[in-house]
Protein backbone atom coordinates (compact mmCIF):
# COMPACT_ATOMS: atom_id res chain seq x y z
CA UNK A 1 0.00 0.00 0.00
CA UNK A 2 2.91 2.30 0.66
CA UNK A 3 4.41 2.20 -2.64
CA UNK A 4 0.32 3.41 -3.80
CA UNK A 5 0.38 6.15 -1.60
CA UNK A 6 3.79 7.20 -3.40
CA UNK A 7 2.53 7.03 -6.44
CA UNK A 8 -0.39 9.33 -5.96
CA UNK A 9 1.43 11.88 -4.73
CA UNK A 10 3.14 11.94 -7.88
CA UNK A 11 0.38 12.02 -10.10
CA UNK A 12 -1.36 14.82 -8.06
CA UNK A 13 1.42 17.03 -9.01
CA UNK A 14 1.13 16.17 -12.82
CA UNK A 15 -2.64 16.24 -13.19
CA UNK A 16 -2.92 20.03 -10.98
CA UNK A 17 -0.93 21.38 -13.42
CA UNK A 18 -2.34 19.18 -16.76
CA UNK A 19 -5.24 21.32 -18.69
CA UNK A 20 -7.12 20.99 -21.49
CA UNK A 21 -6.65 23.61 -24.55
CA UNK A 22 -10.04 24.35 -25.82
CA UNK A 23 -10.63 24.46 -29.43
CA UNK A 24 -10.80 28.25 -30.68
CA UNK A 25 -12.31 29.52 -33.53
CA UNK A 26 -11.00 33.12 -34.17
CA UNK A 27 -12.52 35.98 -36.55
CA UNK A 28 -11.47 39.19 -37.23
CA UNK A 29 -13.30 42.06 -39.02
CA UNK A 30 -13.10 45.92 -38.85
CA UNK A 31 -15.30 46.23 -35.87
CA UNK A 32 -12.99 43.96 -33.88
CA UNK A 33 -12.48 40.11 -32.92
CA UNK A 34 -14.72 37.60 -32.30
CA UNK A 35 -13.67 34.39 -30.55
CA UNK A 36 -15.46 30.79 -30.03
CA UNK A 37 -13.86 28.16 -27.36
CA UNK A 38 -15.47 24.84 -27.31
CA UNK A 39 -15.51 24.03 -23.16
CA UNK A 40 -17.97 21.34 -23.00
CA UNK A 41 -18.71 19.84 -19.67
CA UNK A 42 -18.02 23.71 -17.60
CA UNK A 43 -21.23 25.45 -16.10
CA UNK A 44 -21.10 28.69 -16.20
CA UNK A 45 -20.55 29.56 -12.85
CA UNK A 46 -16.74 27.62 -13.13
CA UNK A 47 -16.17 29.48 -16.18
CA UNK A 48 -13.48 32.08 -15.88
CA UNK A 49 -12.50 35.08 -18.28
CA UNK A 50 -9.70 37.41 -17.52
CA UNK A 51 -8.00 40.43 -18.72
CA UNK A 52 -4.28 41.11 -17.27
CA UNK A 53 -2.89 43.71 -19.32
CA UNK A 54 -2.76 42.61 -22.50
CA UNK A 55 -2.93 39.08 -22.08
CA UNK A 56 -6.50 36.93 -22.25
CA UNK A 57 -6.84 33.77 -20.28
CA UNK A 58 -9.91 31.85 -20.72
CA UNK A 59 -10.48 28.82 -18.06
CA UNK A 60 -13.35 26.27 -17.00
CA UNK A 61 -13.81 23.30 -14.90
CA UNK A 62 -15.79 20.53 -15.57
CA UNK A 63 -18.67 19.34 -13.77
CA UNK A 64 -20.01 15.90 -14.61
CA UNK A 65 -23.12 14.67 -13.00
CA UNK A 66 -21.27 11.56 -12.06
CA UNK A 67 -22.42 8.83 -8.80
CA UNK A 68 -20.16 7.83 -6.42
CA UNK A 69 -20.47 4.13 -7.89
CA UNK A 70 -19.22 4.48 -11.21
CA UNK A 71 -16.64 3.28 -12.77
CA UNK A 72 -15.09 4.11 -16.05
CA UNK A 73 -14.65 2.17 -19.08
CA UNK A 74 -13.96 4.17 -21.87
CA UNK A 75 -12.45 7.27 -21.54
CA UNK A 76 -11.56 10.70 -24.18
CA UNK A 77 -11.98 13.55 -21.98
CA UNK A 78 -9.34 12.52 -19.29
CA UNK A 79 -8.28 16.10 -17.57
CA UNK A 80 -11.05 18.42 -15.01
CA UNK A 81 -9.44 21.75 -16.32
CA UNK A 82 -9.68 23.89 -20.02
CA UNK A 83 -7.48 26.42 -20.08
CA UNK A 84 -6.21 28.98 -23.18
CA UNK A 85 -3.96 32.17 -23.10
CA UNK A 86 -3.96 34.84 -25.95
CA UNK A 87 -2.36 38.13 -26.17
CA UNK A 88 -3.86 41.04 -27.08
CA UNK A 89 -2.96 44.04 -29.12
CA UNK A 90 -2.55 47.57 -28.45
CA UNK A 91 -5.93 48.24 -31.37
CA UNK A 92 -7.86 46.06 -29.33
CA UNK A 93 -10.33 47.14 -26.41
CA UNK A 94 -9.51 44.81 -23.63
CA UNK A 95 -12.01 46.85 -21.31
CA UNK A 96 -14.91 46.38 -23.61
CA UNK A 97 -14.64 42.48 -24.26
CA UNK A 98 -18.59 40.95 -24.18
CA UNK A 99 -18.73 37.18 -23.36
CA UNK A 100 -21.64 34.58 -23.93
CA UNK A 101 -21.70 31.38 -22.67
CA UNK A 102 -24.28 28.83 -23.97
CA UNK A 103 -24.56 25.25 -24.14
CA UNK A 104 -20.50 24.97 -23.75
CA UNK A 105 -19.56 27.36 -26.21
CA UNK A 106 -18.14 30.81 -25.31
CA UNK A 107 -18.16 33.73 -27.61
CA UNK A 108 -16.03 36.39 -26.93
CA UNK A 109 -16.33 39.95 -28.59
CA UNK A 110 -13.36 42.29 -28.10
CA UNK A 111 -13.80 45.55 -30.31
CA UNK A 112 -11.25 47.58 -31.89
CA UNK A 113 -10.26 50.36 -30.20
CA UNK A 114 -11.76 53.93 -31.23
CA UNK A 115 -9.65 55.79 -33.19
CA UNK A 116 -8.05 59.05 -31.82
CA UNK A 117 -9.77 62.05 -33.76
CA UNK A 118 -7.81 63.13 -36.42
CA UNK A 119 -6.20 66.51 -35.34
CA UNK A 120 -4.84 69.46 -37.05
CA UNK A 121 -1.90 70.62 -35.92
CA UNK A 122 -1.39 74.63 -36.39
CA UNK A 123 2.28 75.32 -37.96
CA UNK A 124 2.92 78.81 -36.43
CA UNK A 125 4.77 81.79 -38.33
CA UNK A 126 6.74 83.46 -36.85
CA UNK B 1 -5.93 15.20 -3.83
CA UNK B 2 -5.97 13.32 -6.95
CA UNK B 3 -7.91 15.28 -9.15
CA UNK B 4 -9.68 13.14 -12.57
CA UNK B 5 -12.30 13.90 -14.15
CA UNK B 6 -13.70 10.98 -14.25
CA UNK B 7 -12.97 8.04 -11.62
CA UNK B 8 -10.87 5.42 -13.09
CA UNK B 9 -9.82 2.09 -11.54
CA UNK B 10 -6.65 0.16 -12.38
CA UNK B 11 -8.26 -2.85 -14.29
CA UNK B 12 -9.78 0.07 -17.26
CA UNK B 13 -6.20 1.76 -16.76
CA UNK B 14 -4.96 -1.77 -17.81
CA UNK B 15 -7.96 -1.96 -20.41
CA UNK B 16 -7.05 1.17 -22.07
CA UNK B 17 -2.91 0.78 -22.12
CA UNK B 18 -3.62 -3.08 -24.21
CA UNK B 19 -6.31 -1.21 -26.19
CA UNK B 20 -3.25 1.38 -27.28
CA UNK B 21 -1.13 -1.96 -27.77
CA UNK B 22 -3.39 -3.57 -29.73
CA UNK B 23 -3.92 -0.80 -32.10
CA UNK B 24 -0.22 -1.15 -33.48
CA UNK B 25 0.73 -4.71 -32.97
CA UNK B 26 -2.31 -6.13 -32.55
CA UNK B 27 -3.41 -8.88 -34.39
CA UNK B 28 -6.92 -7.97 -34.67
CA UNK B 29 -8.70 -4.71 -33.83
CA UNK B 30 -12.31 -3.31 -33.41
CA UNK B 31 -14.25 -3.60 -35.96
CA UNK B 32 -15.61 0.39 -35.78
CA UNK B 33 -11.64 1.41 -34.80
CA UNK B 34 -10.52 3.96 -31.89
CA UNK B 35 -11.57 6.86 -33.16
CA UNK B 36 -10.16 8.62 -30.51
CA UNK B 37 -9.97 11.96 -31.93
CA UNK B 38 -13.78 11.54 -33.01
CA UNK B 39 -16.43 14.34 -32.73
CA UNK B 40 -17.95 14.49 -30.12
CA UNK B 41 -15.88 13.06 -27.68
CA UNK B 42 -17.10 10.35 -25.23
CA UNK B 43 -16.70 8.98 -22.17
CA UNK B 44 -18.63 5.85 -20.69
CA UNK B 45 -18.80 4.88 -17.28
CA UNK B 46 -20.72 2.06 -15.99
CA UNK B 47 -22.43 1.30 -12.45
CA UNK B 48 -24.06 -1.68 -11.07
CA UNK B 49 -27.58 -0.50 -12.79
CA UNK B 50 -26.83 1.18 -15.91
CA UNK B 51 -24.27 2.82 -18.52
CA UNK B 52 -23.78 6.19 -18.43
CA UNK B 53 -22.53 7.73 -21.62
CA UNK B 54 -20.90 11.33 -21.92
CA UNK B 55 -20.74 12.85 -25.12
CA UNK B 56 -19.16 16.24 -24.86
CA UNK B 57 -20.89 18.22 -28.17
CA UNK B 58 -20.74 21.30 -27.36
CA UNK B 59 -23.12 24.38 -29.15
CA UNK B 60 -25.63 21.92 -30.28
CA UNK B 61 -29.96 22.34 -30.46
CA UNK B 62 -30.64 19.39 -28.63
CA UNK B 63 -33.33 18.93 -31.10
CA UNK B 64 -31.47 18.25 -33.81
CA UNK B 65 -29.36 15.68 -32.57
CA UNK B 66 -30.15 11.61 -33.23
CA UNK B 67 -29.45 9.35 -30.59
CA UNK B 68 -31.02 6.05 -31.68
CA UNK B 69 -30.25 2.37 -29.59
CA UNK B 70 -30.15 -0.56 -32.07
CA UNK B 71 -29.28 -4.26 -31.91
CA UNK B 72 -26.99 -3.07 -29.04
CA UNK B 73 -25.72 -0.20 -30.57
CA UNK B 74 -25.73 2.95 -29.57
CA UNK B 75 -25.59 5.76 -32.66
CA UNK B 76 -24.96 9.67 -31.57
CA UNK B 77 -24.99 11.70 -34.83
CA UNK B 78 -26.44 15.04 -36.06
CA UNK B 79 -25.08 18.21 -37.52
CA UNK B 80 -23.07 21.70 -35.89
CA UNK B 81 -22.90 24.29 -38.12
CA UNK B 82 -20.30 26.54 -38.96
CA UNK B 83 -20.76 29.69 -36.66
CA UNK B 84 -17.65 31.38 -39.47
CA UNK B 85 -19.19 34.19 -41.51
CA UNK B 86 -19.43 33.62 -45.18
CA UNK B 87 -18.16 37.07 -46.35
CA UNK B 88 -14.50 35.54 -47.00
CA UNK B 89 -13.53 39.56 -48.40
CA UNK B 90 -14.92 41.73 -45.08
CA UNK B 91 -12.95 39.57 -42.50
CA UNK B 92 -10.55 36.99 -41.62
CA UNK B 93 -10.46 33.89 -40.31
CA UNK B 94 -7.26 33.45 -38.18
CA UNK B 95 -8.05 30.20 -36.33
CA UNK B 96 -9.74 27.81 -37.10
CA UNK B 97 -9.79 24.81 -34.77
CA UNK B 98 -13.52 23.53 -34.02
CA UNK B 99 -15.58 20.79 -35.42
CA UNK B 100 -18.23 21.45 -38.16
CA UNK B 101 -20.08 19.61 -39.97
CA UNK B 102 -22.08 16.15 -39.64
CA UNK B 103 -20.83 13.37 -37.19
CA UNK B 104 -21.97 10.11 -35.64
CA UNK B 105 -20.50 7.77 -32.97
CA UNK B 106 -21.09 4.50 -32.50
CA UNK B 107 -21.12 2.95 -28.75
CA UNK B 108 -20.99 -0.77 -28.65
CA UNK B 109 -23.32 -1.60 -25.69
CA UNK B 110 -22.81 -4.75 -22.96
CA UNK B 111 -25.56 -7.87 -23.93
CA UNK B 112 -27.30 -7.03 -20.40
CA UNK B 113 -28.62 -3.57 -21.35
CA UNK B 114 -32.63 -2.70 -21.38
CA UNK B 115 -32.61 -0.64 -24.50
CA UNK B 116 -36.71 0.18 -23.46
CA UNK B 117 -36.02 3.22 -21.74
CA UNK B 118 -32.77 4.85 -22.08
CA UNK B 119 -32.83 8.72 -20.65
CA UNK B 120 -31.19 11.50 -22.54
CA UNK B 121 -30.13 15.29 -21.24
CA UNK B 122 -28.21 18.09 -22.55
CA UNK B 123 -26.50 20.60 -20.44
CA UNK B 124 -23.65 22.63 -20.90
CA UNK B 125 -22.90 21.13 -24.18
CA UNK B 126 -22.54 17.40 -22.60
CA UNK B 127 -25.59 14.74 -23.65
CA UNK B 128 -25.46 12.49 -20.78
CA UNK B 129 -27.23 9.29 -21.93
CA UNK B 130 -28.34 6.75 -19.42
CA UNK B 131 -29.35 3.31 -20.15
CA UNK B 132 -30.40 0.93 -17.23
CA UNK B 133 -29.38 -2.72 -16.95
CA UNK B 134 -32.14 -5.07 -17.03
CA UNK B 135 -32.87 -6.12 -13.17
CA UNK B 136 -31.93 -9.84 -13.85
CA UNK B 137 -28.66 -9.22 -14.44
CA UNK B 138 -28.09 -7.03 -11.31
CA UNK B 139 -26.15 -8.18 -8.42
CA UNK B 140 -28.74 -9.54 -5.61
CA UNK B 141 -27.79 -10.85 -2.64
CA UNK B 142 -28.99 -14.17 -1.52
CA UNK B 143 -30.83 -14.76 1.70
CA UNK B 144 -29.52 -17.85 4.29
CA UNK B 145 -32.82 -19.34 4.96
Amino acid sequence: MTNTDVTKKDDTKRYDDAVMSPPVDVVEDAHGITLWADMPGVPKEKLNVRVDADALSIEGEVALPLTSNMEASYVEVQLPRYQRTFTLGKELDSEKVAAEFRNGVLKLSIPKVENAKPRKIEVLAS
Amino acid sequence: MYRTLFPSDFLADLERMQRQMLRFAGPASSIRGFGRSGFPALNVGTTPESIEIFAFAPGLDPATVDVTIDRGVLTVSGERKSELPSDGNKSAVHINERFNGSFRRVVSLPDDVDPDNPTAKYADGVLHIRIMRRAAAQSRRIEIQ
